[in-house]
């Protein structure tokens, strides 16, 4: 890609000074146009990075953290990890877990769907950016107050126990409609879904129309298409959004906690906690822990499908 | 004007102060006492929303011609900032606990006890641990051991009367179990029936660990399994046994949902979602606002009571300290001590509060009679019919059965670790 963008460039500058320019000259001006964005991502990403790395690694007490050296963080982190009964830890990484793959399975084949339609069985191009656009409508509000608008129609006495209890269909109200496991996912779906959808609306967007009547006129049925062409050529697109999905979800406590009622753990509330109790390296560690996670199944997902080569 | 940049801080400050007075007196609108409105003094004032009214800002700019910039954050926030932040604010709004972990940062001074002028009328709760001559619970944070420094400068608690005190309070007020009178038949007397397998996935309890793990160890005390020797500062054991019970009765499916702020609280209540759970005194007022019939439940065992108050932190100095001192002098001349107590607070001069409060809201407040009239809220709202009792009843009554204060433990990073196991259980 990087390739491709510099003779683009570099042309300009011959055309503005008439004499040739020495190819150092033209790397120092490649480097020149990146530094930009690397300075970008050097102040706001990698200094930050480097000092909760360095802040893990210090000791604290209630008031001040101090600059040593150790593995005290890490160790009360993994603290009885090692015996049969799961650790704490271990224990909310799982359970985290467990709501990025509830998640990914639910938002994934939803947002395809969205975008499928959208992509291809909407045919005027107006009307379909009129509904892509419906899609970012909830948007407009704080996902805080989209969530917490579940909670009245979910309660013991909300909306849904209530109609079930009108109708005669239930007669004790549902308990586990509200702060549980499914309102949690409920919840991660209704705001996460339109991260799905956005990045395979793209890929399915610029798949060649004539590969697919190619597939047709060679005999291809509807499933053998979705399988064989389409689906093959959304990939960039799934793994954008899985992407998405699996760093909201795995970074979130908010959500977790409004709809879980705070009885559900998460890595994320975790190290609010222990930030609210001004033991920054403590989360600094487990902020640490969590990056590595990330990455880790960041790094599974582009195993799966080539990002590079495939944009 | 006759306030030079760098003046000496003490009498001045005194000045303005009776004018300030003086002007309430005699106008109470116009009138700015003529030193502050000259080149006006913005007060930034960090502490929780619950105690920072609008009201009280407009009062304080009328009387004194300060204006108070409200920072507005939660209870960990404020101690995160006063530790890490010193400078962001004038003035800091903080509870009692928290000054195990301010204190030693050196962030804050000692108020000179001689500046504040109702210094020796501050409650007894403060200054001796004590209600109408009695000793109350002394157990965690209480105030009177944090109460006095050993000097200006000094990061140590001086334990007994010095001329040095660390935080002027604000509100104070003992904590209990709320409850749904109408959801619940049977008689609620004790802190046990917080985990009564009776009220199963229909209690709640709150998820700030320093407070939650009070509670959870109130109700062990209450149910004979066990007696601390300090519940405010458990050892390791002790953390370790409290959060056993808090796992057992989670995964029984005891609790509906954990509660971290005021309003989940409220919503929590009158949704009905919980029939009893932790909750503090004013969410219990808004449920009853809402029509819902809600009880502050006094329990045999006592409260967990807590207090705040007003700190000046280190680098504040000249007129910016000086008004500060004013503001906080201001603060305990009545008005705003009646304004909190009719929230259902205790302020700390309770005599200045009682000259501002009418006759029949004091007796209903302070005295726990029967209200004369219709009950009003600062702002107006109705809170009590005539002929109500307040819940718990007199001061004397309330604050005297104080078992505990919110605390911060020496085992609090322990403590902390050992909550977040519970919650993820």
């Amino acid at each position: 890609m990087t390739d491709l963008a510099l003779p683009a460039a570099a042309p300009a500058t011959v055309a503005a000074t008439p004499v040739a320019t020495p190819p150092w000259r033209r790397r120092a001006l490649a480097y020149l146009q990146a530094a930009p964005l690397t300075l970008v991502f050097l102040i706001f990403l990698v200094v930050p990075l480097a000092l909760t790395g360095i802040v893990s690694l210090w000791e604290y007490n209630e008031y001040e953290i101090i600059p040593a050296l150790t593995l005290q963080n890490y160790a009360d982190l993994f603290d009885g990890c090692l015996s049969a009964d799961l650790c704490t830890t271990v224990r909310t990484y799982l359970s985290t877990v467990k709501f990025v793959a509830l998640t990914l399975a639910i938002t994934l084949p939803l947002g395809f769907a969205v975008a499928y339609f959208l992509a291809f069985h909407v045919r005027s191009g107006t009307v379909r950016m009129g509904l892509f656009l419906l899609c970012t409508i909830p948007f407009w509000t704080s996902n805080v107050i989209r969530m917490i608008s579940w909670i009245p129609l979910l309660g013991r006495n909300g909306l849904v126990n209530d109609t079930l209890r009108g109708l005669g269909l239930i007669r004790a109200p549902i308990e586990g409609l509200l702060y549980s496991d499914f309102a949690v996912v409920l919840a991660f779906v209704h705001l996460d879904t339109v991260f799905m959808i956005v990045p395979i609306f793209n890929s399915l967007a610029r798949i060649d129309r004539r590969l697919i009547e190619a597939a047709r006129d060679g005999g291809a049925s509807s499933a053998q298409i979705l399988r064989n062409v389409v689906l093959p050529l959304a990939k960039p697109g799934i793994a954008i959004g899985a992407i998405f999905v699996v760093t909201l979800v795995m970074g979130d406590f908010v959500t977790v906690g409004v709809m879980g009622g705070q009885q559900i753990a998460s890595v994320g509330k975790v190290i609010q906690v222990q930030m609210a109790y001004l033991q920054f390296p403590a989360a600094a560690a487990n902020a640490m822990v969590l990056l590595a996670a990330v990455l880790l199944m960041i790094l599974g997902l582009t195993r799966m499908i080539d990002l590079r080569r495939e944009l | 004007m006759d306030l030079p940049a760098k003046d000496l801080p003490s009498k001045p400050s005194r000045r303005t102060l009776l004018q300030g007075a003086a002007a309430l007196a005699a106008t109470p609108v116009t009138g700015f006492p003529a030193v502050h409105a000259a080149e006006p003094v913005t007060l930034r004032y960090l502490g929780t929303a619950v105690n920072q009214s609008a009201d009280i800002a407009r009062k304080v700019k009328e009387d004194l011609g300060l204006t108070i910039e409200y920072i507005p954050v939660v209870t960990d926030e404020v101690t995160k900032r006063a530790v890490t932040q010193p400078n962001s604010f004038d003035l800091i709004d903080a509870e009692y606990f928290s000054l195990k972990k301010i204190l030693p940062s050196g962030n804050l001074q000692g108020m000179d006890a001689k500046r504040i002028k109702l210094a020796d009328k501050i409650s007894s709760v403060f200054t001796k641990g004590e209600v109408a001559g009695k000793q109350i619970g002394d157990q965690g944070t209480a105030p009177r051991k944090v109460f006095y420094l050993e000097g200006q400068e000094s990061k140590k608690f001086a334990g007994e009367q010095t001329g040095w005190i660390s935080l002027i309070p604000t509100v104070y007020n003992a904590d209990t179990l709320g409850i749904r009178p109408d959801l619940i038949k049977v008689p609620v007397t004790s802190w046990k029936e917080l985990l009564n397998p009776a009220f199963k996935g229909r209690a709640s309890i709150l998820n700030i660990p320093s407070i939650g793990i009070m509670d959870a160890a109130m109700v062990v005390e209450a149910t004979g399994d066990y007696t601390y020797g300090d519940k405010g500062n458990m050892t390791k054991p002790e953390i370790d046994r409290t959060i056993k019970v808090l796992i057992e009765a989670k995964r029984a499916g005891q609790f509906r949902a954990f509660w971290q702020d005021f309003n989940e609280s409220v919503n929590l209540m009158a949704s009905g979602e919980t029939v009893i759970q932790s909750m503090w005194s004013p969410a219990v007022t808004k449920v009853r606002a809402q029509g819902v019939p809600c009880t502050y439940q006094p329990l045999k065992e006592g409260y967990r009571a807590w207090a705040s108050g007003f700190g000046i932190p280190k680098t504040l100095s000249g007129r910016k300290l000086d008004a500060a001192y004013d503001f906080i002098n201001w603060f305990l001349s009545g008005w705003a001590g009646a304004y909190l107590n009719r929230q259902g607070y205790y302020s700390a001069v309770l005599e200045t509060a009682k000259d501002n409060m009418q006759p029949d809201e004091w007796a209903f407040w302070m005295e726990g009679k029967p209200a004369e009239k219709d009950i009003l809220g600062p702002d107006g709202t109705l809170i009590e019919r005539a002929g109500a009792t307040r819940d718990g009843g007199s001061f004397e009554q309330r604050m005297g059965a104080v078992a505990c204060w919110n605390a911060v433990m020496d085992e609090n990073t322990y403590m902390v670790r050992k909550w977040n196991e519970f919650i993820a259980a």
